[in-house]
């Protein structure tokens, strides 16, 4: 997906080997360790997860003890009582998201179809857009925390320009979390985008030109139409991850607790006060919402060959 | 009809624009190690070279990028062998349950970290495992699977069949064949995944939080100072892999640049 696009040619590589039939065997020798792997190491853990969002509290002995049960309660409670951190999670990620692809598309288009006489320009400037990658997502942000702290003069001069109010500040505001959102997942929406607009045949747009089409109508019906799998799979790479985040939105880093998200949720109960089943619960919630998202959109959009 | 020059100037300054963006805390970052801290990195108090040159001194950074380092290389050897195989595997080969096996490793790349850490910790915690470095590999070596056969997929599919079986044309036994042709030509690939799986396992932060126990790594590390005061070490730390990698990818694409150059000048 997004990293394969760094790769040569990405996913959509062109496909020499014609596969050869039988040897059935050699296959499932090279298939099975890794597919056992995943198996008991991401399939297993998907049900661990879901029975233990199921399970029931029994407090009699004074500490809570967690035992196997089908207490579907566990989600309604959930949801009646983190609703606005579920919805601040898709929220977030739906105007982060929006807020990365009208960043990167320009950026992406420049790179992909502008930049294309100069291979290695090419190349030093995807190194750029993959530069964060380099250095620790959490140094990143606590960098844009003290970037806008409180006594920072970006903070002061908004403040003596009326933009904000003195006792108003950045850092712990919805604006700050989904700023930092943003930033971190760019190079995610990016590098897809790079990928499909690459490929785009520049006589199509030369096409629409010549057929008196002004260049946003050859923009709207050419060039948007043409990196539809590039958006597909950028916004699908920063959309999940968003989502599920709860770096930026934790008080340690950009956020405060009138911002925080369903994993600022889930990190707190599994890891600070052990209610399992209730940070299970949750998880199962994003992941439900997500495979559904995904599947809806890419049947919509069309775009299979994700992988 | 008006000249369109839109492409001319304000895309080249606005990709000016967004690098500056990208490059904004990474900038901060490097000259904040520079800062000559009392407890915590916050505010400007002077330059100095203390931080480079001694940068075990603060608290637990050393061991905590070593641990990184150490899971680092043995989650990417583990996770690109079994990736490298299954990679074969897919291009090589038909078989049933072709798409199941596709969509088992699209799965863990489509679904948020939260939901693996949180999953395989709930998993470790059903079946009483301690949790440590042990259970830090196994999480790192999970996620980064589906990584490295998307990039070794790539390269096994470019590879020209004709040079296999000219190996065996010459009587190559399967292995001869493997390690002599196909192994070389597939490195680059390897290479790259692996350089891939080791970033995302050195930089993984929401996964390993839930997995790790009390062994700490580096980006666990920046996470628990970042409350109490993150030392300037850490951004010697987290600088140095930063010009380490960059300098890595550059000379790549400088030197397949020059081998393109060459190539052109030969045809």
């Amino acid at each position: 997906m997004a990293f394969a696009a760094f790769s040569h040619g990405g996913g959509g590589a062109k496909q020499a080997a014609p596969a050869s039939k039988g040897n059935g065997r050699v296959a499932l020798l090279l298939l099975l360790p890794g597919l056992l792997y995943l198996a008991i190491f991401f399939i297993a853990p998907l049900f661990s997860l879901i029975a233990t969002s199921l399970q029931t509290m029994d407090i009699s002995s004074g500490f809570p003890v967690y035992n196997y049960g089908f207490e579907v309660a566990n989600y309604v409670n959930v949801v009646s009582q983190y609703g606005p951190q579920i919805f601040r999670s898709f929220f977030y990620a739906l105007i982060a998201t929006v807020a990365a692809l009208i960043i990167s598309y320009p950026l992406a288009y420049f790179i992909g179809v502008k930049a294309r006489r100069w291979p290695l320009m090419q190349g030093l400037m995807l190194t750029l857009v993959i530069a964060p990658f380099f250095i620790s997502f959490l140094l990143r942000t606590f960098a844009w925390k003290q970037i806008f702290s409180n006594e920072s003069w970006i903070v002061g001069a908004l403040q003596s320009i009326g933009f904000l109010t003195p006792d108003q500040y950045l850092v712990g505001t919805p604006f700050m979390v989904i700023f930092g959102l943003t930033y971190n997942f760019i190079p995610f929406m990016t590098l897809p985008l790079y990928t499909t607009l690459e490929r785009l045949d520049v006589r199509y747009l030369e096409a629409g030109a010549d057929l008196y089409a002004n260049p946003r109508k050859t923009f709207m019906k050419v060039t948007l139409p043409l990196s539809m799998p590039g958006i597909v799979s950028g916004t699908l790479l920063t959309f999940i991850p968003i989502a599920g985040d709860y770096v930026n939105a934790s008080g340690l880093f950009l956020g405060s607790t009138e911002t925080s998200m369903l994993g600022n949720v889930v990190e707190s109960k599994f890891l600070k006060s052990y209610e399992y089943p209730t940070a299970s619960a949750l998880s199962v919630i994003l992941m439900g919402a997500i495979l559904l998202l995904v599947t809806l959109y890419v049947r919509k959009s069309g775009t299979d060959d994700l992988l | 009809m008006r000249k369109f020059s839109f492409g001319k100037y304000a895309l080249p300054v606005y990709a000016v624009l967004a690098f500056t963006y990208l490059l904004i805390p990474i900038a901060y970052t490097f000259v904040f190690s520079f800062n000559d801290y009392r407890r915590s990195n916050i505010a400007w108090r002077g330059f100095t070279f203390d931080n480079w040159t001694s940068v075990c001194e603060a608290q637990g950074v050393c061991e905590a990028f070593a641990t990184s380092v150490s899971i680092g290389l043995i989650s990417t050897v583990i996770a690109t062998i079994l990736g490298t195989m299954i990679a074969i595997a897919l291009v090589r080969y038909r078989f049933k349950f072709r798409s199941a096996v596709s969509l088992l490793l699209f799965l863990p790349m489509a679904t948020p970290e939260l939901v693996l850490g949180a999953g395989l910790a709930a998993q470790f915690f059903n079946v009483g495992a301690e949790m440590g470095f042990g259970t830090i590999v196994i999480a790192h070596v999970m996620f980064c699977l589906s990584f490295v056969v998307v990039t070794v997929k790539a390269r096994v599919a470019s590879l020209d069949p004709a040079l296999e079986e000219a190996g065996r044309d010459l009587y190559g036994s399967p292995a001869q064949v493997f390690w002599k042709i196909t192994f070389p030509l597939l490195l680059p690939g390897i290479m790259a995944a692996a350089l891939l799986a080791f970033a995302l396992s050195f930089d993984d932060f929401i996964i390993t939080y839930f997995n790790s126990g009390p062994t700490e790594t580096f980006p666990k590390f920046v996470y628990t100072a970042a409350a109490k005061g993150l030392p300037g070490e850490a951004n010697v730390i987290g600088m140095s892999v930063f010009f380490l990698a960059i300098a890595i990818v550059v000379t790549v694409q400088v030197r397949s640049s020059l081998k393109a150059k060459r190539l052109a000048k030969i045809k």
